[in-house]
């Protein structure tokens, strides 16, 4: 815990009595520094250790795993894993379906990010030009799905979607007065069991960047909005020229964020595949990595070590923004 | 480290607009003087709210529908829109029977997670307590790094380790215990609490604590008669967002658990996937759903107001 401050050198127009006095300040600035690094530090003992030993040491020892052949056998029998390189890694990419999956969860994220920011952006403008009521009816709908706990809402819309009994392929029957789409599978094509996988993150995604852009718009002066409508700008001008720069770091933020969650999506992919996905054609990052299954220790810490830097990487963006916009 | 749990929802500090109480802009120009084409965009407006609205809610209001809709009516070609013969058997079913066979039964799983997410609430909002006090009210050399690496920590996805931290769980015997569970949660959420705690912390006003120093506090009672009163609600808010997160998280839960230990949401997976004695009784499993649901939906409801404030404090306080 080191001190920072440096005595006030001698100053030949510094009285002696301002000198000594000066002496005296800094001496009572450096004791309470010295008070606030022992308090602070051992405030933060506790989170500290927490952090260490369940985030920084996994993520230490996961990189030398990679490293090596380490396998549940080697737990077992208690025999020291084998350093082969970047072997790990070499297979991951030339001998597995991970290239496939790293495409796929790109292909996902790009999709669900620019439909969940789209509609959350127009829905937040619409609920600034509601009346009251309307408003709050609004609010009440997202805050619900907002608050649906992911597997849940996976099972209800899961059910909705069902082959046999679903409600999806009673409507479209109903509308297209035919028999078509009795016993329409939705989770056996790929494609299909993605447009089903959308709409439901989605359909949960919408609330937060709704919400949040709403309340970025609330920023917006009314009265310069008022006299750019008065001289004659239209909707969209007035969107791109004085609402747009407001809520533009608000933006920002959201995007970075959905990025990193559209990327680490695992419990709607997993639910679905279960009521009758193809695993094998509808893996993301997380469900591959997860039925990998346990013992392959060093490959599969090879595909975590990957993830991590991927959305470490993505997430730059978000912290130094962050950083930037907070007074620390 | 922070598991795919962190991803659901994110409440704090800023204190954005309350949704449903303020109004963001007055309409004065417009309703100086309702036209024809002013009152056509009024309704035209209000259907794309009534849209929104039905299309959020209708799969919370379904689940709750086919909740209370007897198993035989669920399952058939003409689905059921309203509960029009009215059961409780459901939610019966749901409470009695096992997941599966050699699996856990609702009231247990509850009761693990109700535990483990009590005590990762209560260490959580311990430690993260702490930790926003040092980082809001002390200055110290490594003050700033710390901030940085709570905010990098929370972006490194906890279930990018999975398999490394079931090793290191298994070598404690931790393995299918809820005291293991928990640890893993309590490191998960912490990062975040404790960003936003420091939020909640910073924003009382050190003056207060100042001026009761002068009038002969100590620097701790200080704090503790003055400014913790005063963080009550924030503490309120981000246990809430703790609550949510420990009793939303799947993925972990799904590896580390198993048998009679399952909690709710592995519960609720092994329970609509396979079936005990026939097929999958779906009202059971949505009565399952919405008992799940239930607990989440109202805290939701009380933090609505600052739901979105933490992540993009900085950005919303513009």
């Amino acid at each position: 815990m080191a001190t920072v401050t440096t005595p006030a050198g001698p100053d030949s127009r510094l009285t002696p009595s301002r000198r000594e006095l000066e002496q005296k300040v800094t001496d009572r600035e450096r004791r309470r520094r010295r008070r606030d690094a022992r308090g602070g530090w051992g405030l933060l003992t506790p989170a500290s250790i927490i952090l260490a030993i369940m985030v920084g040491y996994p993520a230490v020892l996961m990189v030398i795993q990679s490293f090596t052949d380490y396998t549940v056998k080697n737990k077992v029998q208690g025999t020291t894993p084998n350093f082969i390189g970047i072997q790990n890694y070499i297979d991951l990419f030339t001998k597995s379906d991970f290239p496939a999956v790293l495409f796929r969860s790109l292909a996902l994220m790009v999709v669900l990010t620019a439909l969940i920011l789209t509609l959350g952006v127009v829905i937040a403008v619409l609920m600034t030009r509601l009346g009251r009521v309307w408003r709050v009816v609004v609010s009440v709908g997202l805050l619900l799905a907002w608050a649906m706990p992911p597997l849940t809402a996976t099972v209800v819309w899961g059910w909705m979607f069902d082959t046999q009994y679903g409600l999806v392929n009673w409507v479209l029957n109903t509308l297209t007065g035919t028999t078509e789409w009795t016993n329409h599978s939705w989770l056996l094509e790929p494609l299909s069991f993605f447009f089903v996988l959308t709409i439901i993150v989605v359909w949960q995604g919408i609330p937060f960047v709704a919400f949040t852009t709403y309340a970025g718009l609330g920023q917006v002066p009314a009265e310069v909005l008022e006299a750019a409508s008065l001289d004659g700008a239209s909707g969209l001008r007035r969107f791109r020229f004085i609402v747009f720069p407001y809520v533009r770091s608000i933006l920002t933020v959201v995007l970075v964020l959905q990025i990193i969650w559209n990327l680490r999506i695992f419990t709607q992919v997993y639910s679905l595949q279960t009521r009758g996905g193809v695993a094998a054609d509808t893996n993301v990052l997380g469900t591959y990595l997860f039925r990998q299954g346990v013992g392959e220790f060093g490959a599969t810490a090879a595909i975590g070590v990957f993830m991590v830097v991927l959305l470490l990487a993505l997430s730059w963006g978000y912290v130094r923004t962050t950083l930037k916009e907070e007074e620390l | 480290m922070s598991t795919q749990i962190n991803v659901g929802t994110q409440l704090g500090t800023a204190g954005a607009a309350d949704v449903l109480d303020k109004p963001v802009r007055r309409r004065s120009i417009e309703t100086r003087r309702p036209s024809g084409k002013k009152v056509f965009t009024r309704t035209m407006l209000n259907v794309a709210a009534l849209v929104v609205f039905l299309c959020s809610v209708f799969p919370v209001y379904y689940m709750v529908n086919l909740a209370f809709t007897p198993n035989a009516k669920i399952v058939s070609r003409t689905p059921s829109l309203f509960p029009t013969d009215f059961t409780v058997n459901n939610f019966v079913s749901a409470w009695t029977r096992e997941a599966a066979q050699g699996q856990t039964d609702f009231p247990h799983a509850l009761g693990a997670t109700v535990t483990v997410t009590a005590g990762v609430l209560v260490v959580t909002l311990l430690f993260a307590f702490l930790a926003s006090v040092a980082l809001a009210r002390f200055r110290f050399k490594g003050r700033r790094t710390f901030i940085v690496s709570i905010l990098i920590v929370q972006m490194i996805p906890g279930e990018a380790m999975m398999f490394t931290i079931y090793g290191m769980i298994d070598d404690w015997r931790l393995l299918n215990t809820l005291l293991g569970l928990g640890i893993v949660y309590t490191a998960a959420v912490i990062p975040f609490t404790i960003w936003t705690l420091r939020g909640f912390v910073a924003g009382v006003p050190a003056d207060l604590e100042e001026a009761a120093m002068i009038d002969g506090c100590t620097k701790a009672q200080a704090f503790w008669k003055v400014t913790f009163p005063l963080l009550a609600p924030g503490l309120v808010s981000t246990g809430i967002f703790a609550f949510i997160q420990a009793w939303n998280e799947f993925t972990m839960a799904l590896l580390l658990m198993s048998g009679y230990n399952l909690t709710l949401m592995p519960w609720l997976n092994a329970f609509q996937s396979s079936s005990v004695g026939g097929a999958v009784n779906w009202g059971a499993v949505m009565a399952g759903s919405t008992m799940i649901a239930l607990p989440v939906m109202i805290f939701f409801l009380i933090v609505q107001g600052r739901m979105t404030g933490g992540l993009v404090s900085g950005a919303v306080k513009g």
